[in-house]
């Protein structure tokens, strides 16, 4: 479980976190959402320790990352599993290197263990014979699976993803966030994903927080999104007219 | 402000020189990368130094063997020490450094800023490596293991390259040559071309990984960090090669 408490974080004179309380349960979808700006990416970076903020603490299983050393962290990190944007595969590796790295680089496992390891995350998120690709062989929702099968190599009790629907069809938009929600549900882990996605955040958001020029303007579920009374929220939620028109015909019906 | 910078960007650079010094994850893995750097340099560099060194000794011997020959009374055995000498206390160390900045300092300098700005950098800090230690350790350990011996065949085929030199154009015989390199040899100027082929390596090395790991941006910066990273060491060289000297000579 993580939970965060009155996080402050600025950037010169722009203070760009201005106090965000909130908590993300295991086993959950947690959804960040908000305009471009608004310190969505910056509150996720304050996370997994990325950036420090002034203020507030932010506990990891009562663990607070905030006034940890670099090498407290990096035990920290080993729970931690991260889909990057742009996916930040290494790209002189091959896919099967890429998914080993962690275990190389901080387990004494066998190779035999290993490959087996990395053979069963590789299947986890249907990708079986891309072993020995290159990230440049692949598509970009393979390499979204790709990332998705490294960040949990180590099984991590933590799963960030920051915008991992971004550069992708819908549906294969679709199915990656399915994989997250699965093995979210299947193996208890805290996901935090940061996203501009509605569908995603419709889809499988557990628990949304809206951030708006830096504080947390609404929390809540799917369930309870579509039916909210916040204007800011709405506005964000239905940016073009066209959902605006679908909003007035839902309402209608309602 | 020029200063102001230049201060606070030496301090970075010292600061990440300091962090690169820890305690690996995993030992085989840094040295699996080590070997992988010393590789790379190596096997990528050396026809390029053995070239070079070759026909910078030939060119030496040429150059030379006609001032010598305008002279008259100079007896042409002095070519073998001349070219020796030349090419233990400057060219093989010093020409082979200002190459490998050109080539392994922009190999480096793209390779980790591409990595940075395509954020590899950040997943291996996500995953709790220690991304200074890991990444620009080896590289800077690799070129110390490998480049003293890039610099010694660029000094043994220099060597060479004036003996064929001197043979060719009919200057000199090849045991006029031979009597010239036995003669009057300083174990101090092998010491001193040694002391140089740690020190630039070193430098090179270090500016660039500088350069490419704390790149900010797109390509653009990519590209200009690629260049500062060889201006800035081939400096570094021409001004540590003048401190060597000075100390040491």
């Amino acid at each position: 479980m993580i939970v965060t408490q009155d996080i402050r974080k600025s950037f010169g004179e722009q203070q760009i976190l201005k106090g965000i309380n909130t908590s993300f349960h295991p086993g959950q979808c947690n959804m960040i959402i908000g305009k471009s700006g608004s310190g969505k990416t910056v509150f996720m970076n304050c996370i997994v320790g990325l950036v420090i903020p002034e203020e507030g603490s932010i506990l990891l299983n009562d663990r607070n990352i905030v006034p940890m050393n670099q090498k407290e962290k990096s035990v920290l990190r080993k729970e931690m599993g991260m889909l990057f944007q742009k996916n930040a595969l290494f790209d002189s590796m091959t896919v099967e290197e890429n998914v080993r790295f962690p275990l190389d680089m901080f387990t004494n496992m066998t190779m035999s263990e290993k490959s087996e390891r990395v053979n069963f995350c590789l299947q986890r998120v249907n990708l079986p014979s891309a072993n020995h690709k290159f990230p440049s062989e692949l598509s970009g929702g393979m390499m979204k699976r790709v990332a998705l099968a490294r960040a949990m190599v180590l099984n991590p009790k933590y799963l960030f993803c920051d915008e991992p629907n971004s550069g992708l069809d819908p549906q294969t938009a679709l199915v990656i966030d399915e994989l997250i929600q699965e093995i979210t549900r299947e193996y208890q882990i805290t996901t935090v994903i940061n996203t501009h996605d509605m569908n995603s955040v419709i889809g499988i958001g557990d628990k949304i927080i809206y951030l708006y020029e830096g504080e947390k303007n609404w929390e809540g579920s799917n369930k309870e999104i579509l039916h909210t009374e916040n204007e800011k929220l709405n506005d964000f939620i239905f940016a073009s007219e066209f959902l605006k028109e679908i909003r007035k015909l839902n309402n209608r019906t309602i | 402000m020029f200063i102001l910078d230049a201060l606070e960007g030496f301090g970075k650079y010292i600061s990440m020189l300091g962090s690169i010094v820890a305690k690996p994850e995993k030992l085989s893995m840094y040295w699996r990368e080590t070997m992988r750097q010393m590789y790379d340099i190596g096997v990528g560099s050396f026809w390029i130094i053995a070239i070079v060194g070759l026909f910078i000794g030939g060119v030496t011997a040429v150059q030379f063997s006609n001032k010598l020959l305008t002279f008259g009374f100079v007896p042409m055995w002095w070519m073998g020490s001349m070219t020796r000498d030349s090419m233990f206390l400057e060219l093989a160390p010093t020409i082979s450094a200002l190459l490998l900045a050109g080539k392994i300092g922009s190999n480096i300098a793209t390779e980790l800023g591409t990595m940075r700005i395509t954020e590899q950098i950040d997943a291996m800090d996500i995953m709790g490596v220690n991304t200074r230690a890991f990444l620009l350790g080896p590289k800077i350990l690799g070129s110390l293991l490998i480049v003293p011996i890039l610099v010694i065949v660029a000094c043994l085929l220099g060597t060479l390259g004036g003996a064929l030199a001197g043979e060719l154009g009919g200057f000199y015989t090849w045991e006029e040559y031979k009597y010239g390199l036995q003669d009057d040899f300083q174990p101090q100027y092998v010491r001193l071309m040694f002391i140089k082929s740690y020190v630039f390596p070193f430098l090179i090395t270090s500016i660039a990984c500088y350069k490419g790991f704390y790149v900010k941006g797109g390509s653009l910066e990519l590209g200009k960090a690629s260049t500062d990273a060889v201006v800035y060491s081939s400096i570094a060289v021409v001004i540590a090669n003048f401190v060597v000297a000075f100390l040491f000579l």
